[in-house]
């Protein structure tokens, strides 16, 4: 495990921040902690890269204790943080570079870093303009690649796509997932259900500082049920009928029936087929798996407005 | 160690660009400096008696009038690193990260250089006519330095404290406004003595004192030893304090 951490304790004051996190990060996986404002998402990467103290607990990361060793863990994290760490004043590449002289890599070489990480993250057309003129986006993705300058062994992610349109989430998504690729483990944390859904390969789900469910985007979703069929009449007999006959749920104004299924075509087969016999042919029919949403909804329900 | 004199070196290069690319530090830094001058020896300059041209009187309050404007420029760069990602990001890197203040002071010290040639050699041009030989204008240029360098650590340290930009720039206006309760631009004794006490017991007026001194041969007195003890002690004391405020501030 190249990420550990239990029994991670946080307060500010007398409120409990994180309250007892255990968590367990493959090497070169993905691992998404999901939870609404508040829940301690940014305490967590902030503690485990070293920037904030725990109450309690046992850290490490790559192996080093991360209160006793953070010099080492510095090393091979890097840390892209939920508010862009740029300089709007600097140009990308000069932003790059800049990051590549901290690291040591000699003038030449920080050039070239610089050069290969604006062609990946597709910014040379920008590279020599002050970073003021980027848009949300483009800041982004620069942030994300100064944090990519030394190749480090795990990446913290805070909330990375916040904020962004649908067409630079998913280039973020894929440079993401180009990382995944060399290699990198990825530790990112995320308010958009979708998106650990896509990326990860693990999930805590945090809410108040603790852990309400964590495990694979399917074991989660088996939490909440099953895939669900939606069946749609063209008439109110119709549904009664159906209805009478498959149980489930109505929806007496969409004229929709739902009815719990395993998700296989046998299942679907022997559903159209019972109301071919009933002479109650749905018009349309459409399959569901829970989404995330369903998840999060039932694990972190609570009283009053959602946060 | 090497490695903490790069990543300084780094931090210096950077923070000269931003300060460079930065309209407004530019305006405080050059234009501000300028309008001061000219404001004092054109407008004040002919209502104010100092037994000498105003001009030769001035220029050591200008120069640490900049100091001011330079400081809070500093305090406002430091602010703002520390209240953006940017801090977050150097510390989770494996560097020190007071390098950044380090940066900021550097290029505080090569802004506040830059300001006191221009208004050195604007004075020139308005008729200033110092008679310092060449050991005093480089006595004048190391108090200056000494002194410079003192405020622009005090200037890191309240930016490292400041929770904002803006509370940055307003915890800074003491050191825009020292100048004017000090002998920089009246003579003291034309102050009522309560104004007088406040103005003999605070670092400028011996600094400027020595300055004009030295470059305009007026008598410096006790003063130079003075404006030596003040500068000494509030450059250990800064740095004790920057060095203590971006601690406690990066602890949490
Ligand atoms: N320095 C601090 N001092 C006091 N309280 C803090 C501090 N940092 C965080 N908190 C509190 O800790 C709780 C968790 O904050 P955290 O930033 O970790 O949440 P998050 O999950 O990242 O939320 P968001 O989605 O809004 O970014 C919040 O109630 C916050 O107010
Ligand atoms: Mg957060």
């Amino acid at each position: 495990m190249i990420v550990e951490a239990s029994g991670l304790r946080k307060a500010y004051g007398s409120t409990a921040v994180l309250d007892g996190i255990d968590l367990e990060v493959a090497e070169g996986s993905v691992f998404a902690l999901l939870g609404p404002n508040g829940a301690g998402k940014t305490t967590t990467i902030r503690i485990l890269s070293t920037l904030t103290k725990p109450d309690a607990g046992n850290l490490r990361v790559a192996g080093f204790d991360v209160v006793r060793e953070a010099a080492k863990v510095r090393g091979v994290i890097s840390l892209t943080g939920q508010y862009a760490a740029v300089d709007g004043e600097q140009t990308g590449r000069e932003n790059l570079v800049m990051v590549g002289r901290l690291m040591h890599l000699g003038r030449a070489k920080a050039r070239d870093r610089a050069g290969e990480l604006l062609e990946r993250f597709d910014l040379v057309d920008a590279a020599d303009r002050r970073v003021k003129t980027y848009s949300g986006g483009m800041r982004r993705r620069l942030d994300l690649a100064m944090s990519l300058v030394a190749a480090p062994e795990v990446i913290f992610l805070d909330e990375p796509t916040t904020g962004l349109d649908p067409a630079s989430r998913n280039t973020m998504w894929d440079a993401i997932r180009d990382l995944v690729r060399t290699g990198t483990t990825i530790f990112l944390t995320t308010q958009y259900l979708e998106e650990a859904d896509r990326l990860a390969d693990r999930i805590m789900v945090l809410d108040k500082g603790k852990v309400v469910a964590h495990g694979t985007a399917d074991a989660l979703k088996a939490k909440v049920g099953g895939d669900r069929l939606d069946l749609r009449f063209t008439s109110a007999a119709a549904l009664g009928v159906a209805a009478t006959r498959l149980g489930g749920f109505t929806d007496r104004e969409r004229l929709v029936l739902s009815v719990p299924s395993d998700g296989t075509a046998t299942h679907l087969h022997s559903v159209l087929d019972d109301l071919r016999t009933a002479n109650a042919v749905p018009a349309q029919v459409s399959s569901h798996r829970p989404t995330l949403d369903d998840v999060f909804l039932a694990l972190t329900s609570r009283e009053g407005v959602p946060a | 160690m090497s490695h903490a004199i790069a990543d300084s070196m780094t931090m210096i290069g950077r923070s000269i660009r931003l300060g460079r690319r930065n309209a407004e530090t530019l305006i405080m830094s050059i234009v501000l400096p300028l309008m001061m001058m000219a404001l004092f020896v054109y407008v004040f300059g002919g209502a104010i008696d100092t037994g000498t041209a105003y001009i030769n009187y001035v220029v050591p309050g200008i120069i640490l009038l900049c100091t001011g404007f330079g400081a809070a420029s500093t305090a406002m760069a430091v602010a703002d690193d520390m209240n953006s990602g940017m801090i977050d990001r150097l510390r989770s890197m494996p560097i020190r990260s007071f390098a950044v203040l380090t940066g900021h002071v550097t290029a505080s010290i090569a802004r506040n250089t830059m300001s006191t040639t221009i208004v050195v050699g604007a004075a020139f041009a308005m008729g200033f006519r110092p008679s310092a030989s060449l050991v005093e204008w480089l006595a004048a240029a190391g108090l200056l330095l000494l002194y410079v360098l003192a405020l622009s650590w005090l200037a890191a340290g309240l930016g490292a404290m400041a929770k904002s930009v803006e509370a940055a720039s307003s915890m800074s206006f003491f050191m825009l406004f020292l100048p004017y309760l000090s002998s920089a631009f009246v003579p003291t004794d034309t102050m009522p003595s309560f104004l007088q006490g406040i103005s003999e017991h605070q670092p400028i007026t011996p600094v400027i004192e020595t300055v004009r001194g030295l470059l305009t041969g007026t008598p410096i007195g006790d003063k130079g030893g003075i404006a030596l003890a003040w500068s000494v002690g509030l450059l250990v004391a800064s740095f004790a304090i920057a060095t203590a405020l971006y601690r406690r501030r990066i602890t949490d």
